[in-house]
This record gives C-alpha cells, sequence and structure tokens, in this order.
C-alpha cells in the first residue's frame, strides 16, 4: 500500500438526543493511500455518512467528535482545528459529493458562478482562468458542449448530469482525499456505470484518494481496493475488496453479501440475516451482531470482540472468525 | 413448448404454455398529453403553429402473462415501466388498445364483475411512507378495503387483520400502531398485508424493495416467493435492479423508451440477449464477482420521449445502427427459442453479431 494520505484513528462521533447518547461512529481506524479507493460499506444507521462527515469536519451539535479522535489528512491533524482553518482545508484537500446533487447545487446561481467561486475561494486566480478550468472540468466528466452549460442553472441538468456537475465541482481543487456519500444510489444503471468509469479515470490520473460509501457490494467490488464494512457504528471486518468478497470473516460482512440476490441460485430462497438492525441508543455490551448470529455464544453477549489482524492485510472484530483465516504475526 | 405454440408468438413464448393466460394486453399505449395554453391558443392565431405536447409514455405493446409466473419488466427511467405497470393494475386507463383479465377486456367489464377485477389485481408501491396514510392505524390500512369490499364484516376486522399480519410476517399485537412506528422493512410488509388482504391473483410490485437495505430486501423477497407458492399469485415485478430481476422473475421484458425491445425467458436473456440495448444494460450491471473492473459506459443518456427518434427508439446510441434502423421501426418478433426481440439485425443476412458465442461489448 502506498502511503496513507487518510489517517483516520480512534474515530468516536456521539450525538446527545432526547433517547440518550447515541454513539453513530465508535472507534473506527482505518487509512486510505495516494490512488487508492477505499469502499465504506453498510446498511442504514450503520454510521457509514456520519463517517463521511466526519472527515470533512461536518459534525455540528448535537453531534461530536470525541476529544481522542484523529482525522489526518497528509499528516496534518484536523480533528479539533478551528472553523477557519479548516473552511481553507474543506472544498481544497477534502472534498465530498454528496447523494442529491441537487442539495450540494444552489439552484438559483448558474453554474459557472458556483464553479468559479469554489476556485477563487481557495486560490488567487484571474476570473478567467478559473472559468477555464471549471470548463476543463466539465469536459472531463464527459459533459458535451461544456462552454454553454457552464451558463445553465442546476435545474436545466438532468439527475446524472448534475451528478457529473457535483464531481467535477468537488475535484476542481485537485483534492487529496474525496469523499463520496451514495452518489449513484439515485442513478440507473447505465448512468451508474457512466459515473463509475468516470472517477475512476480521474482518481487514477490525479491520485485523489477515495471513500466510496455506499450499501451496494456490487459497487464496491467493481470499483474498490479495499473494503471496510460497518456494523452498528463499528468497523466489524476490512481487507482487500476481492479477498472479503470471497471469503469473509465477520459472519455479518458473509450475511451480507449471501444476500445479494445475484449470490443466489435463481427461484430460490436468498439466504437472509434475521432479525433487524439494532438500535444505537441501548447497545448490549458485547458484539452488537450477537443477536442476529447463528454463531454467537456466550462471549459473545457479554464481551465487545477486539480487532485482530489477520494475513493478507485483513482485520475482523469476530470472537469466531469464519473461514478460519491466519491471524497476522505480532 | 406444448401444442399450444400458435402462430402468435406472444402466446407461444409464455413460460407454462399449457395454461390460459390470465391477462393480455394487446396494442396498449398510454399517452400523456399537455394541451396548449391560452397564450400559446392566442399565438396559434398569429400562425405560431404550436400543437400540443404528446409524451408516449407506453406505445403499442403486447404482453401475455399466465397464471402462476412472474414477469419482470426491466428498464432505466423514463422507459415507462411503471406506467404499464399502473397500466395492468387498472390505476391508468389506456390510451388505446386493450387489457384482458381472463380472456374478458376490463375496459368493458361494469358493476360487480369490474370491481372483483379491480379487487384481482393489486399493487404495491415502492415507498411505503408515501403509499401508507400516517394517520391511520395499521388495522384500518389493512382492513379497510376487505370490509368496504364486503369480503368480511366489520367485527371481523381484528381476526382477519391478524391472520393477514401472519401471513406477512408481522406481528399482531402491533395493529393498533402508526406506519411511522415500524421500521422500513416492516413498513413494506404492511403495504405488501393491505394488497393481499383483498384476496388479489395478479400483484404489481412497482420497485417494491427498491428503498430497502440487502439484508432485509432478501427478507421481502423471500416473502413473495413464499406467497406466490402459497396463495398461488402471480407478479408483475417493476424494477430498475436487474440482479433482483433476475433472482426472481421467470421471464424479463426489457423496456425502452415506451416499447418492450426485448422479451424472453430469464435465463436466456442473461446469457444471451438478443438486443444491443439488453445487452448494454447487463453489462453494466455491478456485480459481486467483477471485482475491480472497468467500467464501460453506453454513450448519452435516454433521449427525451417528447421527441422520440425515429425508427428504433436506441438507434442514436446503437453501435450497430445501420439505415434501416433510423426509418422504420423494427417489430417486436420471435428470434427462436421462443424469444421475442425488436431489432432489424436479426434480419440481417450476417445474423446479429450478438447471438454469436464472443458477442462484441456494447458500450
Amino acid at each position: 500500500m502506498s502511503k496513507a494520505v487518510l489517517d483516520v484513528k480512534d474515530l468516536s462521533v456521539r450525538f446527545r438526543t432526547r433517547e440518550g447518547v447515541v454513539t453513530a461512529v465508535n472507534n473506527i481506524s482505518f487509512s486510505v493511500g495516494a490512488g487508492e479507493v477505499l469502499g465504506l460499506v453498510g446498511e442504514s444507521g450503520s454510521g457509514k455518512s456520519v463517517t463521511g462527515l466526519a472527515v470533512l469536519g461536518l459534525i455540528d451539535p448535537p453531534g461530536e467528535v470525541s476529544a481522542n479522535s484523529s482525522i489526518k489528512v497528509n499528516g496534518r491533524e484536523l480533528v479539533g482545528l478551528p472553523e477557519e482553518p479548516l473552511r481553507k482545508i474543506r472544498g481544497k484537500d477534502v472534498a465530498m459529493i454528496f447523494q442529491d446533487p441537487m442539495t450540494t447545487l444552489n439552484p438559483v446561481l448558474r453554474i459557472d458562478t458556483q464553479m468559479i467561486e469554489a476556485i477563487r475561494a481557495h486560490e488567487k486566480i484571474s476570473e478567467k482562468a478559473a472559468r477555464e478550468r471549471a470548463r476543463q472540468a466539465l469536459e472531463k466528466v464527459g459533459i458535451p458542449s461544456a462552454d454553454e452549460r457552464l451558463k445553465a442553472y442546476p435545474g436545466q441538468f438532468s439527475g446524472g448530469m448534475r451528478q457529473r456537475v457535483a464531481i467535477a465541482t468537488a475535484l476542481l481543487n485537485r483534492p487529496t482525499v474525496l469523499v463520496a456519500d451514495e452518489p449513484t444510489t439515485a442513478l440507473d444503471v447505465t448512468i451508474q456505470a457512466q459515473i463509475l468509469s468516470e472517477v475512476q479515470d480521474l482518481c487514477a490520473e490525479t491520485g485523489t484518494a477515495l471513500v466510496w460509501i455506499t450499501h451496494d457490494l456490487s459497487v464496491v467490488a467493481g470499483l474498490a481496493d479495499r473494503v471496510a464494512v460497518m456494523y452498528a457504528g463499528r468497523i466489524v471486518e476490512e481487507g482487500p475488496v476481492t479477498a472479503v468478497l470471497e471469503a469473509p470473516i465477520h459472519p455479518y460482512a458473509a450475511g451480507l453479501i449471501g444476500s445479494v440476490p445475484s449470490r443466489n441460485k435463481r427461484g430460490e430462497p436468498l439466504a437472509q440475516i434475521r432479525g433487524m438492525t439494532p438500535s444505537l441508543v441501548n447497545l448490549p455490551p458485547g458484539c452488537p451482531f450477537a443477536p442476529r448470529c447463528d454463531y454467537a455464544t456466550e462471549i459473545c453477549q457479554t464481551t465487545m470482540p477486539e480487532a485482530t489482524p489477520y494475513e493478507g492485510e485483513r482485520a475482523a472484530r469476530c470472537h469466531h472468525p469464519l473461514s478460519s483465516p491466519t491471524p497476522a504475526a505480532a | 413448448m406444448t401444442t399450444q405454440a400458435d402462430n402468435n408468438p406472444v402466446q407461444a413464448e409464455t413460460a407454462t404454455g399449457a395454461t390460459a393466460p390470465i391477462l393480455e394486453l394487446s396494442q396498449v399505449h398510454k399517452r400523456f398529453t399537455r394541451s396548449l395554453d391560452m397564450a400559446e391558443k392566442v399565438a396559434n392565431l398569429f400562425g405560431a403553429g404550436l400543437t400540443d405536447q404528446v409524451v408516449r409514455a407506453v406505445d403499442d405493446v403486447n404482453l401475455t402473462i399466465t397464471k402462476g409466473e412472474v414477469v419482470g419488466l426491466v428498464g432505466e427511467s423514463g422507459c415507462g415501466k411503471s406506467t404499464l405497470g399502473r397500466v395492468i393494475a387498472g390505476i391508468l386507463e389506456a390510451s388505446e388498445g386493450t387489457v384482458k383479465y381472463h380472456g374478458k377486456e376490463v375496459s368493458k367489464m361494469v358493476g360487480a364483475e369490474r370491481r372483483a377485477t379491480d379487487l384481482a389485481i393489486q399493487m404495491i408501491f415502492q415507498d411505503p411512507m408515501a403509499s401508507l396514510n400516517p394517520r391511520m392505524r395499521v388495522v384500518d390500512i389493512i382492513g379497510e378495503a376487505p370490509v368496504v369490499h364486503g369480503i368480511i364484516r366489520r367485527r371481523e376486522i381484528d381476526d382477519y387483520v391478524a391472520q393477514v399480519m401472519r401471513k406477512v410476517g408481522l406481528d399482531p399485537t402491533t395493529r393498533m400502531r402508526y406506519p411511522h412506528q415500524f421500521s422500513g422493512g416492516q413498513r413494506a410488509r404492511i403495504g405488501i398485508a393491505r394488497a393481499l388482504a383483498v384476496n388479489p391473483k395478479i400483484l404489481v410490485c412497482d420497485e417494491s424493495t427498491a428503498a430497502l437495505d440487502v439484508s432485509i430486501q432478501a427478507q421481502v423477497l423471500n416473502l413473495f416467493m413464499d406467497l406466490r407458492r402459497d396463495l398461488d399469485l402471480t407478479y408483475v415485478f417493476v424494477s430498475h435492479d436487474l440482479g433482483v430481476v433476475e433472482h426472481i422473475s421467470d421471464r424479463v421484458a426489457v423496456m425502452y423508451l415506451g416499447r418492450i425491445v426485448e422479451l424472453a425467458k430469464t435465463d436466456s436473456i442473461f446469457e444471451l440477449p438478443n438486443h444491443p440495448y439488453t445487452r448494454a444494460l447487463l453489462d453494466e450491471v455491478p456485480r459481486l464477482d467483477a471485482t475491480k473492473k472497468h467500467f464501460t459506459a453506453l454513450k448519452g443518456e435516454i433521449p427525451s420521449p417528447l421527441t422520440p427518434p425515429p425508427g428504433c427508439h436506441f438507434h442514436p446510441r446503437c453501435p450497430f445502427a445501420f439505415d434501416r434502423c433510423r426509418q422504420e421501426r423494427p417489430a417486436l418478433k420471435d428470434v427462436g427459442k421462443g424469444r421475442l426481440s425488436a431489432c432489424h439485425l436479426n434480419e440481417e443476412p450476417g445474423g446479429n453479431p450478438l447471438m454469436t458465442p464472443n458477442p462484441p461489448k456494447v458500450g
């Protein structure tokens, strides 16, 4: 693995709610190297989106990133940074693409206004040069007649085109780290494939580290180098995509992979995980997956398994690992 | 295929052949028209020559569904699959063409017969939160229709609803709750229970699992399969998720801009698609076993249905398009082994390049 440009250590995010403190992200660590793609997979409520927001420093009260967390981009610590320096980093070193581009783009401003503003917020550069760069960025993400399209409003674009504009804007300042939160979930397969192919090329070209947050394992399979599976605020398994998909260590990862229709024989019942995701307010003391797990024993009810490293740059949190992996030498 | 295989290719294609079709759609069109407003009518007086804008959401569709089968309808957004689903469910009236249920034309039925048919074809929607009344308790959501239609008496509602809820895996003790007190997967089950409460024969599912997490989606899909077995249901499964459709369907109809471009058994369509659009669609589905693949993409986007291209609707994006495709609409024809495809390539002297052992990529 190349040198890590994004290094997250012991990240915890808590929300104070009326029902109690919700630990949406619980003590997670991961790192992404330049040009590397990490797929962050999990179901609704697993904490994957909150993780993405935390990397951008976008957790607002009542949420808080716990003080002992560390998020380093190119070696620079982001946790605890005041708003002003954070603004300088956000959109320049770290950028984000959201699921719905209509919420990122201002509907009453033309595309060029928004893109040029994004460039000039971080760089002293003439408007003409900025416009030229915006035009090139649009061309790169496959928008035809970029010159005219710059003058259009977001509402004049189709869904796929709008997401391309959002991606082009995020990449304007050649960020070190790009966090993408379900950016293709709302799109058709053909448009999704177009955008995936463009993102693949762009990241390879610029060496941007990409964190791709999704619930769709199949997208991660095609796109990512490494995958981290989240459950109830924790990363339960992490490793190279092929290894994890072929022989998952954690029963939850195995269940998730098993329930994808294409993994099942047609007409047969799909493998399913029983029960549902637990409420994050009252998590049991042991492994949060234990009530749904076929392999759970007494120890699972009482003790949270530690993150254990395994051979082949893998790690998992489970007392009863599947597919008998070799523990990494200490 | 049995002796039933007559000269009507649509008929011959049905999965079981021997049983009579439960639903027949012939030459169904659905058009949405925006008529001219006052200003435009005035402009026309001065010779502006403006005409009504017409979207042909469903454009001449023939489809025959046999009892007990699952037909998947797939395509990109705007291809008309949901509109076709709604026409089948009787929510939208076809602008032209006929829908026959058990051989009788639905639009000509009146009174009790029409009501019985409407009850027999039920629809399950994508977003349960948008289709369940937030101010109604579950017992009323599920029990209202059976009471109104005289299937049960009002005092039987509690027992009846409890029975339906158990069928879909919901705890009957939660029947006094409101929809927001349930999780997404449970809400999907409430939507299914509501449809099942009137003893339907056909269920039209419009993206019914699209909003669910994979593990919950698996539970709901399994429920659909169990219900099909237990209640002898027929499904029309509208979805953009090819993985789900491949898993659950017996036959798949691929739609593009209002037309069915290919219709075949699930196995044959996924193993060797005949139509270039089907091929492109399948190539772009992300799959678990395709790790670190390079995504190639079909060029362009689906054209505006207000001004569809002439000839074959797919020709502007099709790498194999030739002159005939730009002028003449290809008919949906039997191209062998009960497969229907609407592509001129099948009549070319060289044959369809996609039907060779090593088909070229469309992209």
